[in-house]
């Protein structure tokens, strides 16, 4: 970071990162459905989402280039980040699995960004406000959209109740890192994640009990994204989004 | 659909556009069930902010005119042309007909 940027800069920018990556990053991975749809109408409404989430990424990394002050656009703050420098929740990049487990995952985290710019629409900060009060009513169809394919699949058949299940299992432990603790909690960047947790969960949890899907045990297991820390799926997955950056600087088209 | 039984049932679209008054046609989806198929028609159809409402019917439930019944539907209207309000002196507060 640079030297002239003060530390409650610096926490708002760590603030906001987090929530831009985690748009990009999922909404890189959904653009990978992109001509594999189950069906043809589900292939265009994922990526729909894949593609406001994106719309989201890029008025968060114009605010971020504000924030931070050196310059920096969008396509930079998005292409020209090394893989710790990325702030996502893990869960964002983790492989696509089948329909099921995306449509889960999907689930999970844009319920989460549901109570993230629902609570954010109260910043004190115009600009982020008004991201966040565009970006809510994107995100309450998508939660729908989510919602209605879990509760379809998880009640359906044996083998997708079994694949669901399979795919809660998998998910259910990267969910305790939007709650875990962190370094820019008690700055004046935002509300600390933890705050989300009892509105996440009441939110959650009927929809997963009417898709018949139970809910795993917390474990100790937490995930460290948000402080730059990722899986080993992230390395290929930044190979491929920002390759043509990477090889080809500041080209347009 | 027959041909299939494993299917999803097309659904016809129609649309309000911002400035319409009537629902248009605007085409089809497969879906499941309704709520499915509203959904997959809006994603679909109004990715450009083409509507403000959005209809959904089962194909299988509009009644449709048989294409080779054109002539003995349609053909007997034709030289009615008194059937038209043209022969008619409205009156200059009667606007728009």
């Amino acid at each position: 970071m640079a030297a002239s940027m003060s530390v409650a800069n610096e926490a708002r920018l760590e603030y906001v990162l987090r929530i831009a990556d985690s748009a990009l990053i999922l909404g890189h991975r959904l653009s990978e459905w992109c001509g594999h749809g189950p069906v043809i109408e589900e292939d265009i409404a994922l990526t729909n989402v894949a593609l406001d989430l994106i719309g989201q990424a890029r008025s968060l990394y114009a605010y971020a280039g504000a924030i931070e002050g050196r310059g920096r656009s969008e396509d930079q703050l998005a292409f020209e980040r090394n893989e710790s420098e990325f702030r996502n929740v893990t869960i964002a990049e983790l492989p696509n699995g089948d329909y099921g487990f995306t449509i889960l995952r999907n689930f999970l985290f844009l319920a989460f960004q549901r109570e993230l710019w629902t609570a954010l629409q109260a910043s004190a900060e115009v600009r982020f406000s008004e991201i966040a009060r565009k970006s809510l009513t994107e995100t309450r169809y998508h939660v729908q959209h989510a919602s209605d394919w879990v509760i379809r699949l998880g009640d359906g058949t044996d083998e997708s109740q079994a694949r669901m299940q399979r795919a809660l299992d998998a998910l259910w432990p990267y969910t305790a890192e939007f709650f875990s603790a962190s370094a820019i909690d008690d700055t004046d960047a935002g509300p600390a994640w933890s705050a989300f947790e009892s509105g996440w969960l009441s939110a959650v949890r009927p929809v997963l009990d009417v898709a018949t899907l139970q809910i795993p045990s917390r474990t100790s297991f937490v995930s460290h994204g948000k402080a730059g820390i990722h899986s080993e799926h992230m390395t290929p997955l930044l190979a491929e989004m920002q390759h043509l950056q990477r090889a080809y600087p500041n080209c347009d088209w | 659909m027959s041909s299939n039984r494993r299917d999803w049932p097309l659904w016809e679209v129609f649309i309000r556009s911002r400035n319409g008054l009537d629902h248009k046609h605007c085409g089809s989806v497969h879906a499941a069930d309704p709520s499915m198929a509203l959904k997959n028609a809006r994603d679909v159809f109004t990715r450009r902010m083409e509507g403000v409402s959005v209809w959904v019917v089962r194909a299988d439930d509009i009644v449709a005119s048989d294409p080779d019944a054109k002539p003995e539907m349609f053909d007997p209207a034709e030289d009615k042309i008194y059937r038209h309000p043209t022969f008619y002196t409205l009156p200059d507060e009667v606007n728009h007909m």
